[in-house]
């Protein structure tokens, strides 16, 4: 008896120390995206950050927020989607149908987006998710265009004009906020024993289905959640530009989320913030230095696309993530490498 | 009545533009089992060379056309050689990805104003036209002289792919790569001469869209090259006589949905229909069912 409550004891205090240390870790993450949220707002308050670079800022985490839903999609189920921009499309128009014919408040407006964004993808899913590669990314290509194309012939969704004069509401809290919890919410996923079931499934699906892994549920799963991301981000997107039209939502937008996805690195959360950041600053800070950029922008896009497929196929981070564990444990084996080498520096000398 | 059969012509027509393109997809799936998302843009190209043939060399329809072939073979060659052939044990994602960097680089570089800028241009008269009337259908000439060019590249390749050598090299290839490596095949040349025939049909498809509706612009091979990809899908992807039988569908049912159903939708419709094939049989409709391995 007594080893039994021992036991039970034990167990007691690891879980709650647990939980005590999960918990302690979201404080410290809010304190610190607090702290930068409140420092960020200091500089633009001075001046130092200027309007065009929060805009900027905005844009990054608008896009990040759907590069993040794409990369469940494409690096941790290991399905190749083209249509990622459809879903965003569908957010964009429901929210601001929303907030423009019925005076919806936005948050409310960004959930209409996020719902109809889901469902889409769950009667979407449904069927085409039991194809495989090529035929995948096909039938994910031909529904991004039937999405544009039904939008351009709906007259009360404005048709090709598109809609105008959305109200502006889009805040930079509200963007940080968003890819915060998207962040949050996918780190939590892959780390539970259902993202391991959707990470099987990248590895192997055929083995996955032999260890009893339901694969077209995960499939599901993954594709719903990363499709809401992107209703998400639609949303704020249309708050943000307060005008959007089927043509900002073509193939070409699902191929720009694709690009970002994958120079960060397919599988990696935090390569996808790199290469999203990277991307979209990088044209904006050379726009200044020369015209020659400017013109020939995405042709250097496709350039650098290419080379970086033959050279490094993987991406920046490959499947590999930044975290503040991972900084420490790299500082300590430098560390430990470094007095490794100068102790066989030393034996050489004798 | 008719103007059922005028678009059944008109149809035909246009499909036979779509089933040059969709060969050209087909071959390179069934060689290397890659989606050429570049292809339409090869076609476009195609379009340019014919238009810079036909303008600032001051060439005939026949000899633009033989130029502008021959220069689109060997960029396909170059293309699949430069970026493609790195990555060919690859997993499958980079290689799309790839292809579709390749699309932008040449939409971009036409583009560019040193090329031939964002302008549309106009296609010059090569031919004049002039139209026949057959009981209540209209046919021009030119669109006569497009299905003649159309039928005769396609019972030529059936010939090159199934009577002579080099056609038995290629379907050895696309049936097992390896083994037909060990069988003394060069692997590689059979490649560059797939994406070279792929590549001059897609030039000879653009020459001719240029004859037909003669509007040239860097973004033209986008919905021509999605919908001739429906069409390979639609006839099975890697079946040359299923690509051409795709392309002549798809012609029929975007002209006939554009005059019957509505014109804004014809597009959604042609995916519809990729969709509704993906689903109940993904090898299309000349496919044959392939079994996974483990």
């Amino acid at each position: 008896m007594k080893m039994i409550n021992k036991i039970s004891k034990n167990e007691n205090s690891t879980s709650l120390s647990l939980v005590k240390t999960t918990y302690t870790r979201y404080m410290i993450t809010t304190v610190v995206l607090a702290l930068i949220y409140v420092f960020l707002m200091f500089l633009v308050n001075q001046g130092i950050i200027g309007d065009y670079i929060l805009r900027i800022m905005k844009q990054i985490g608008i896009f990040l927020i759907a590069a993040l839903g794409l990369n469940l999609i494409l690096g941790f189920t290991g399905q190749f989607t083209m249509g990622h921009a459809a879903f965003m499309s569908i957010g964009a128009y429901g929210s601001a149908i929303m907030t423009k014919n019925f005076n919806m408040p936005f948050p409310i407006a960004l959930l209409v987006g996020i719902i109809l964004a889901g469902i889409l993808a769950a009667l979407i899913g449904y069927p085409i998710l039991r194809l495989k590669g090529d035929y995948l990314a096909i039938c994910t290509l031909g529904f991004g265009e039937i999405v544009k194309v039904v939008i351009q012939n709906v007259d009360y969704v404005g048709g090709a004009r598109g809609i105008s004069g959305i109200p502006g509401s889009t805040s930079f809290l509200i963007v940080l906020i968003g890819v915060a919890l998207c962040y949050a919410i996918l780190k939590n996923l892959i780390h539970s024993s259902k993202g391991r079931a959707i990470m099987s499934i990248r590895e192997d699906e055929i083995a996955a289905e032999a260890m009893g892994i339901n694969s077209t549920k995960y499939k599901m799963i993954a594709f719903i959640i990363g499709s809401s991301m992107a209703g998400l981000a639609g949303g704020l997107y249309a708050h943000f530009n307060s005008f959007i039209d089927p043509a900002s939502f073509a193939f070409s937008k699902s191929i720009e989320l694709i690009t970002y996805v994958v120079l960060g690195g397919m599988g990696s959360l935090s390569g996808t913030v790199i290469g999203t950041s990277i991307l979209i600053y990088l044209p904006e800070c050379l726009r200044g230095l020369s015209e020659v950029f400017k013109t020939y922008r995405i042709l250097i896009y496709a350039v650098m696309l290419v080379l970086m497929m033959i050279f490094r196929p993987q991406g920046i981070l490959g499947t590999r993530e930044i975290t503040v564990d991972n900084i420490i444990k790299f500082f300590k084996k430098f560390g430990k490498n470094s007095t490794k080498n100068i102790v066989q520096d030393e034996k050489a000398g004798e | 009545m008719s103007t059922l059969l005028q678009q059944i012509v008109n149809g035909i027509c246009l499909g036979s533009v779509y089933a040059l393109i969709a060969i050209g997809y087909t071959m390179v799936y069934g060689i290397i089992k890659l989606i050429n998302f570049a292809h339409c843009d090869i076609y476009m190209v195609g379009a340019f060379l014919g238009y810079f043939a036909a303008t600032v060399l001051g060439l005939g329809f026949i000899p633009s056309l033989i130029f502008s072939m021959v220069s689109c073979a060997v960029l396909g060659m170059l293309i699949e050689r430069i970026a493609y052939k790195p990555l060919r044990n690859s997993p499958n994602v980079t290689l799309l990805i790839t292809t579709m960097g390749m699309e932008l680089i040449l939409q971009n570089f036409v583009k560019a104003d040193f090329v031939a800028g964002p302008n549309t241009r106009n296609f010059p008269e090569v031919i004049p036209l002039i139209s026949y009337k057959i009981g209540a259908i209209t046919i021009s000439n030119l669109q006569i002289i497009a299905l003649a060019i159309t039928i005769i590249l396609c019972v030529a390749l059936q010939y090159l792919v199934n009577k002579t050598r080099t056609g038995r090299a290629m379907r050895a290839t696309s049936y097992d790569r390896d083994a037909a490596a060990l069988m003394g095949i060069n692997i590689n040349r059979v490649i560059s001469l797939t994406f070279a025939l792929g590549s001059a049909l897609a030039a000879t498809a653009g020459v001719l869209v240029g004859m037909l509706y003669p509007r040239l612009e860097p973004a033209m091979g986008v919905m021509p090259g999605l919908k001739s990809f429906v069409a390979a899908v639609l006839g099975g992807i890697g079946i040359i006589p299923g690509a051409m039988f795709g392309g002549l569908a798809m012609g029929l049912i975007e002209t006939l949905s554009k005059v019957y159903i509505s014109s804004g939708l014809s597009d959604a419709i042609a995916f519809s229909i990729l969709i509704i094939i993906l689903i109940v049989k993904p090898t299309g409709l000349f496919g044959k069912k392939n079994n996974v391995k483990v």
